[in-house]
């Protein structure tokens, strides 16, 4: 489904991906973990096309097609789906407009109708439950005032109504209670399926207790520098990610020809 | 090109000749005029060395010689007039068609029998006194040229008078209809209002100010996003005509009143405004003012806060498109204690255009307890548009809560991704952001159908600005 290659992106001229290979098929569920600065937001910003982050090397394909020449919309209407770390507040617009408008995107691209008026309320009751949110969230302003809780939920809600094919969780979990965490795990789970992929950017491996993963990828400067199942994120647990460093310096080394 | 020295004189002997006419009208009013067109010569157009007209040129308006709109004015396209998404707003209705009074488009059937509500013309023939007592006593025009010239030479307009405590449902529409003018004869009108709320009275007015060839028609409200598409509307005619009118209110002790000003004028008029508003003890005003329209437009809102424990809201819209120019005045006076005043004016600007927001608060010594909050938040859609905006504080009373704040920025590039990461496209996204910032405002005004229209106007006027960035 998704397949990356050797991609380098960099900000300001500063160079945050150094070549990453990673490759995603439907049904799987990856944890990208690594320390703050490794990179890790950048990818999934990457993924989602936003243009603060310049790709300079490499290739992403999605379906086969060429997902870096897409514009942003277009991912999103063929299916990827980015929760944001920090998701913005939209003063103004309110989450029932707002989420309505981006459904019908999608379902346009689908091939499907517009949903009308009460199905759509009909599905909103559904994944707002699935979630345990509050329904007077929805005639509010999008993330407008939202508790950091609640606006992680309503990040894993709209991917619950959007259905996505591949779900990229940026941090959904640094913040949250344990209740909420279980929600938005529960949320997430709920999307499993054959057809599907996700990819969790974690830091802490917490998160993975609920949603296990069955491939997890260290990143650390840029690279991924190892990967394995989900017991990498038990080890990375114990050790924390400053056994790395020294790991990583020399094989960085070796690979450079010194 | 006329200089604009001539052009002060051809209004100076316009009023001249007119004198006659005047002379059928009552002596205290002809007084009034004299006294204002005397003014109006010693001043004669402000220039932007004057401090309140500082960033606003009207020497566009200067140079041109208005002819007076003809007595006759008559819609010949009522159709049209009826269509225009302003028409019908679920109110009682007042009609002006070139500034003069239009009975048969108007519609009053529904207004109670105890309030008055008519062409002010009408009432000075008819020689009402509670005019005397109140008419050009509340908008000053010693340094205010075109309130002395509003003054001195006002034909028509609404008079409306609330009785003591009574509620009116429906709000009083005064719709004032400016037609294009035929063979290119630029014509100038001077409305004048005056709306006595009283005591204990509760009402809604609202005036509009169109052109005809401007409003959009009125088109079912739909879900959706604004569509460019969608919103096909006349262009507007190459016609140029000014409007100069004064509005003043007042809203008597505990009295409860709502102002919308609605200004559509054409793409090539002129308008210059100013609404004057007295405020008794422990009254309510609220003003809604939506600037749309006009290439060269002023504003004058001043309130005085006349009496203990009143409170005043205003607030403000404008969005401005090609080389337009729309200047905001406000002036609150907070005059007695314990009133409170909550300000906040939004713009949206695009193309070469520019506004100006001067928002001027004054706390007199008596005014103790004095609490004002006064905003003013810019959203600039293009590089060359320019905004000048200044709150001005003059506070002589020690124990007051004041504030004050402006912003200017650009739509929020981090708010368009995340909308585009969810599938609504690039121009829908900033589209959908710009109309946000502006139906703030919009959300304030309380009457459901005017709310709609001014909703289906932003829709247009948006969807306007990014046509044309698509051609």
């Amino acid at each position: 489904m998704l397949k990356i290659k050797n991609l380098q992106a960099s900000t300001n001229g500063k160079s945050i991906l150094r070549g990453i290979d990673l490759e995603v098929k439907a049904g799987e569920v990856h944890a990208i973990m690594g320390p703050n600065g490794s990179g890790k937001s950048t990818l999934a910003q990457v993924l989602a096309g936003r243009d603060i982050y310049a790709v300079t090397s490499g290739e992403v394909t999605y379906d086969g097609q060429n997902l870096l020449d897409m514009s942003p919309e277009d991912r999103a209407r063929a299916g990827i789906f980015l929760a944001f770390q920090y998701p913005v507040e939209i003063p103004g617009v309110s989450n029932m407009y707002f989420l309505r408008a981006a459904l019908n995107q999608v379902r346009k691209h689908r091939g499907l109708d517009d949903l009308d008026a009460m199905d759509f309320l009909a599905l909103v009751r559904q994944k707002m439950k699935l979630l345990d949110m509050d329904e007077t969230l929805m005639n509010r302003s999008v993330n407008e005032g939202f508790s950091g809780g609640e606006k992680k939920r309503n990040e894993i809600f709209q991917m619950a109504v959007l259905e996505p094919r591949l779900a990229v969780l940026d941090e959904t979990d640094s913040g949250l209670d344990i209740d909420a965490l279980k929600d938005v795990a529960n949320g997430v789970n709920s999307l499993r399926s054959k057809e599907r992929a996700i990819i969790v950017v974690t830091h802490y491996q917490r998160l993975l207790h609920y949603i296990v993963p069955d491939f997890v990828h260290v990143l650390y400067s840029g690279r991924i520098v190892k990967s394995g199942g989900k017991e990498l994120a038990l080890e990375l647990e114990e050790k924390g990610y400053g056994w790395l460093e020294d790991t990583v310096e020399a094989g960085v080394g070796r690979s450079a020809g010194l | 090109m006329t200089a604009v020295k001539d052009t002060q004189d051809v209004y100076l002997s316009s009023f001249t000749e007119r004198e006659k006419d005047f002379a059928a009208g009552p002596a205290w009013l002809n007084e009034v005029r004299r006294a204002a067109i005397h003014r109006f010569a010693d001043l004669g157009f402000p220039t932007t060395r004057h401090e309140e007209w500082k960033y606003t040129s009207v020497e566009p308006i200067a140079r041109v010689v208005f002819q007076p709109s003809p007595r006759d004015s008559a819609v010949t396209d009522t159709g049209a007039l009826r269509r225009s998404c302003y028409f019908d707003l679920d109110c009682s209705r007042l009609v002006f068609v070139n500034g003069h009074f239009n009975r048969e488009l108007s519609s009053l059937e529904s207004l109670p029998k105890e309030v008055h509500a008519g062409s002010l013309a009408e009432a000075l023939a008819g020689g009402a006194p509670v005019l005397e007592q109140h008419l050009g006593r509340y908008a000053d025009f010693q340094d205010r040229a075109f309130v002395a010239l509003n003054t001195a030479l006002l034909e028509d307009g609404a008079f409306i008078e609330i009785p003591k405590g009574l509620v009116l449902e429906k709000p009083i529409y005064l719709l004032f209809v400016s037609t294009a003018p035929s063979g290119g004869q630029a014509s100038v009108s001077f409305p004048r209002n005056l709306i006595l709320a009283g005591r204990e009275s509760q009402a809604t007015f609202i005036e509009g100010y169109i052109a005809l060839d401007e409003a959009p028609t009125f088109r079912t409200l739909g879900g959706g996003l604004p569509s460019p598409a969608q919103h096909a509307s006349p262009s507007g005619p190459d016609g140029t005509y000014f409007t100069n009118a004064v509005t003043e209110i007042v809203a008597g002790e505990n009295a409860v009143v709502d102002h919308g000003k609605l200004q559509q004028e054409g793409a090539s008029a002129f308008h210059v405004a100013t609404v004057q508003i007295q405020q008794e003890r422990a009254s309510t005003v609220s003003t809604r003012t939506f600037t749309f329209g006009g290439a060269l437009v002023r504003e004058d809102l001043n309130i005085v806060l006349a009496g203990e424990g009143a409170n005043t809201s205003l607030n403000g819209l404008y969005v401005t498109f090609d080389r337009q120019h729309v200047d905001h005045h406000t002036t609150i006076d907070h005059a007695q204690a314990h009133c409170d005043s909550r300000e906040l004016y939004k713009g949206v600007l695009d193309d070469h255009s520019s506004a100006v927001f001067n928002g001027r608060v004054i706390v007199r010594k008596d005014a103790q307890k004095t609490d004002s909050k006064q905003s003013n938040k810019n959203l600039l859609l293009s590089e060359d548009a320019v905004i000048n905006t200044k709150p001005q504080l003059e506070i002589f009373a020690d124990d007051v809560k004041c504030t004050h704040g402006a912003t200017i920025g650009q739509v929020d590039q981090e708010a368009i991704f995340y909308l585009r990461s969810r599938g609504i496209g690039r121009d829908e996204a900033r589209s959908l952001l710009t109309y946000a910032f502006a139906n703030e405002i919009i959300d304030r005004v309380k009457h459901a159908p005017l709310r709609d229209r001014l909703r289906e106007a932003l829709f247009v006027r948006l969807g306007r600005g990014l046509r044309r960035k698509e051609a």
